[in-house]
């Protein structure tokens, strides 16, 4: 890639302090993952639609452009044109605040991600907490947009939304502590780094309970269906974003969207082996195929996969009852992911599964 | 001490679940409803009053826009009432073709019913699965009388016409290809029988595929059933009709017990629930329609071995033929004068009530002797439902009630009349 950039610029370029330096290269990367991140939302819509109306014996778009691919952009610049309609009687400031309080952590969350096996934007090694505090921030711009909004619909929404959140951070948060002691570390590069060598290196084998209870919660932690109930259409009517209009709609709707991306990428990530590939040391693969090799086209298709369930779960169930998702995040997914920690402790010690090469 | 107050909130009348224009004050305690208060009359139209400044004909078409998911089921009702006072009995042939087009439209009810029901519960796609057999049944509609919706098909004395020996086809467009129109068209290519026979056969295997989404459904089981139970001495003391009832385990269908048309004839079983709730009423209603499906083929097999007349030749109340028109001057004058100011129905009152989708559905009628009715007054069996919604949703959450306004299959044209 340096070949392509004239001999002026590297001379410029080598001119700069390396602060500098690293300040523009990350902001250039910064922005490479964001534009790409916004743009999957745009599609992942068209994709949904798409998907949800062939389940629904539909076509789905296909006025604007080719097969509809242009109805994501028409959609934007419709939301985009549209009136922000603020309630006289909502708190201004907070109304503004919270779409963005949803979106920032959710393009945020990028930057520990580990793309391919050489780029990741910061390679921290605390990322899996990082992971973990910024998915709970998010919750913040539902409960705020709820409160704001000064609605009895959109109050009932972040109420909901609230109790919801705390239910199933705990759940999730449990289930990483498996990945955690599976993985040996809290950086996600080296969780992924630990399930390298095909299929059945990955955690999904050894950790399966704990990856259903982590993509369910995720599933409700975005507010998707069926666990839609801070938004849910048939009851209070679009819960905590019932009064917005607009971008700030389009701020939640991207925010929502990029959440779906986001744990979708997490659940590759943490139980599938995230840039890994399937083929990893199948002899009967050339032996530099390129199937064989870690590489972001992995990571895409597992979060293409996961982001398909998320539309083809929308399309099969009903919706829950709130105090029965309670019931759900307390009752079943705590206690399944602490008995499976147990679980996962005697496996580490009798050293089987992926324990079985660790020393001491 | 703080002190308490109920949240009080304003469901509807613009609502996605409130099916219309219900209004329902909620005072809820949290996410508990402690009292729900129906508010009807948004779409009040007047239906009544207004049939009673029209000739008796004139008015079937208003009957259509009362239950608009049931259409030709009020015309039924309007129609057998003025039968019952002109002591006029239609057609056996049209006898069966009314019959088919109840059940017809009682399938019709059930799959918008149950498309609503679903979507107010968060199952969205079961709405565009029951809206592809809509489609189907709209098409009966369309061939029999020209309209999908108000049909306007039963007039005093049988039918308005004969069942026609084409169906409307699809023409290709430029979002649907020549072979995708070929496709839909191939169904279509006999006769409406052969239409409705066809549709009868694949149907049941359609109900099947509702079922395998919801029927053992975890979680349309966790929101259905133990929801809104009614007992059955609780259901008749509120004057609860059709499935509603079934629901409750009172076996009561008009169809069996007081049989109007030719419904002693025909071979079919009502359902029955058990426990009252949400769950079984959904039963109950799938199961209709199944049987609904059977009374089709039955009615089907019947029309296509006996032609006849579908209407009474008794001009003094039915319209002559048009050809007949062209050389006739008796039949030009019968003809202008049932256009213009009707018949005169005998001095009396009659009451006929249906087993309609939702329940009984009654029309009674006064007459004075002239040529429009001095008093209509409908029956609507939504309101008997509705009137019983504080008492379903009371301790339930506010999602439950989404989940019993869906289950009393609540219309508000007959409601609000």
């Amino acid at each position: 890639m340096k070949a392509l950039i004239p001999n002026f610029v590297l001379n410029i370029w080598d001119w700069f302090p390396p602060l500098t330096q690293y300040l523009i290269e990350t902001t250039f990367w910064i922005a490479v993952v964001m534009i790409t991140v916004i743009l999957s939302v745009a599609f992942t819509t068209y994709f949904e639609r798409k998907v949800i109306g062939y389940m629904q014996g539909r076509v789905g778009p296909n006025r604007v452009g080719p097969w509809g691919l242009l109805q994501p952009f028409a959609d934007v610049i419709k939301l985009l044109i549209k009136e922000v309609v603020v309630p006289e009687k909502s708190n201004r400031f907070l109304f503004v605040v919270a779409p963005l309080l949803t979106l920032i952590p959710a393009l945020a969350t990028w930057a520990v991600v580990p793309l391919s096996d050489t780029f990741v934007i910061a390679d921290i090694n605390a990322g899996l907490l990082y992971v973990l505090a910024l998915t709970s921030v998010g919750v913040y711009g539902v409960i705020l947009a709820g409160w704001a909004t000064n609605s009895k619909y959109a109050f009932l929404g972040a109420m909901r939304s609230a109790a919801q959140i705390v239910a199933y951070e705990i759940a999730m948060g449990f289930a990483l502590v498996g990945v955690l002691m599976a993985g040996g570390s809290l950086n996600l590069g080296d969780i992924t780094e630990a399930q390298a060598g095909g299929f059945s290196s990955w955690f999904l084998l050894p950790l399966m309970p704990l990856f259903f209870v982590y993509f369910i919660s995720g599933v409700a932690e975005t507010n998707r269906a069926p666990f839609d109930v801070a938004e849910g259409e048939s009851e209070i009517v679009a819960g905590f974003h019932v009064e917005y209009s607009g971008v700030a709609f389009a701020l939640f709707f991207l925010g929502e969207y990029a959440n779906i991306i986001l744990i979708s990428a997490l659940t590759s990530i943490f139980f599938l082996g995230g840039y890994n590939s399937f083929f990893e040391g199948w002899t009967f693969l050339a032996e530099d195929s390129f199937l064989r090799e870690p590489s972001l086209l992995w990571l895409i298709i597992k979060i293409c996969f996961f982001i398909y369930v998320f539309f083809w779960i929308r399309a099969t169930f009903p919706r829950y009852r709130y105090d029965q998702i309670m019931r759900l995040g307390w009752k079943v997914f705590i206690p399944v992911t602490i008995v499976w920690i147990v679980v996962e402790g005697v496996m580490a010690w009798m050293q089987v599964g992926p324990w079985s090469n660790l020393s001491g | 001490m703080a002190e308490i107050q109920n949240f009080t909130m304003n469901f509807g009348p613009q609502h996605p679940a409130a099916h219309g224009v219900l209004r329902l004050v909620l005072e809820m305690d949290g996410e508990v409803i402690c009292k729900a208060d129906p508010h009807v009359g948004l779409l009040h139209r007047g239906t009544e009053k207004l049939a009673e400044s029209k000739p008796y004909n004139q008015s079937i078409g208003y009957m259509d826009r009362l239950d608009y998911v049931s259409m030709m089921c009020n015309e039924h009702g309007y129609v057998l009432a003025i039968e019952k006072l002109l002591g006029i009995k239609a057609p056996e042939r049209a006898q069966y073709i009314r019959v088919m087009f109840d059940e017809m439209t009682r399938i019709l009810n059930h799959l918008m019913w149950l498309g609503a029901h679903g979507l107010d519960i968060g199952a969205m796609t079961m709405f565009l699965y029951c809206f592809r057999e809509r489609e189907d049944l709209m098409d009966c509609y369309e061939a029999v009388s020209g309209t999908r919706m108000h049909a306007t098909y039963y007039r005093p004395g049988g039918v308005y016409r004969d069942l026609p020996e084409t169906m409307p086809k699809y023409q290709a467009s430029q979002w649907r290809s020549q072979k995708e129109v070929d496709r839909l068209n191939t169904i279509r290519d006999g006769s409406l029988l052969d239409f409705i026979d066809a549709f009868c056969d694949k149907f049941p295997g359609c109900v099947d595929q509702y079922e395998t989404l919801l029927t053992d459904n975890r979680i349309w089981k966790q929101r259905t059933v133990n929801i809104g139970v009614v007992s059955p001495e609780r259901a008749l003391n509120l004057g609860f009709t059709g499935p509603m009832l079934r629901g409750s385990g009172v076996e009561w269908d008009l169809r069996k017990k007081q049989p109007y048309e030719i419904y002693d004839r025909i071979d079919f079983d009502i359902p029955v629930g058990v426990n009252g709730d949400c769950y079984d009423r959904y039963l109950v209603r799938v199961e209709e329609m199944r049987q609904s499906a059977r009374i089709m083929k039955q009615c089907v097999a019947w029309l296509r071995e006996n032609p006849g007349p579908v209407m009474l030749d008794d001009h003094k109340i039915t319209a002559p033929k048009r050809v007949e028109m062209k050389d006739d001057m008796e039949s030009l004058i019968h003809h202008f004068k049932l256009f213009t100011e009707g018949y005169c129905v005998p001095e009396g009152e009659s009451y006929a009530a249906i087993e309609h989708p939702k329940g009984e559905f009654g029309v009674y009628i006064v007459s004075d002797g002239a040529n429009k009715p001095y008093r209509v007054k409908i029956r609507a069996p939504g309101f008997a439902h509705l009137a019983a919604m504080s008492e379903m949703v009371e301790g339930h959450m506010l999602a439950d009630v989404v989940a019993v306004i869906g289950t009393q299959d609540i219309v508000f044209g007959e409601i609000d009349r």
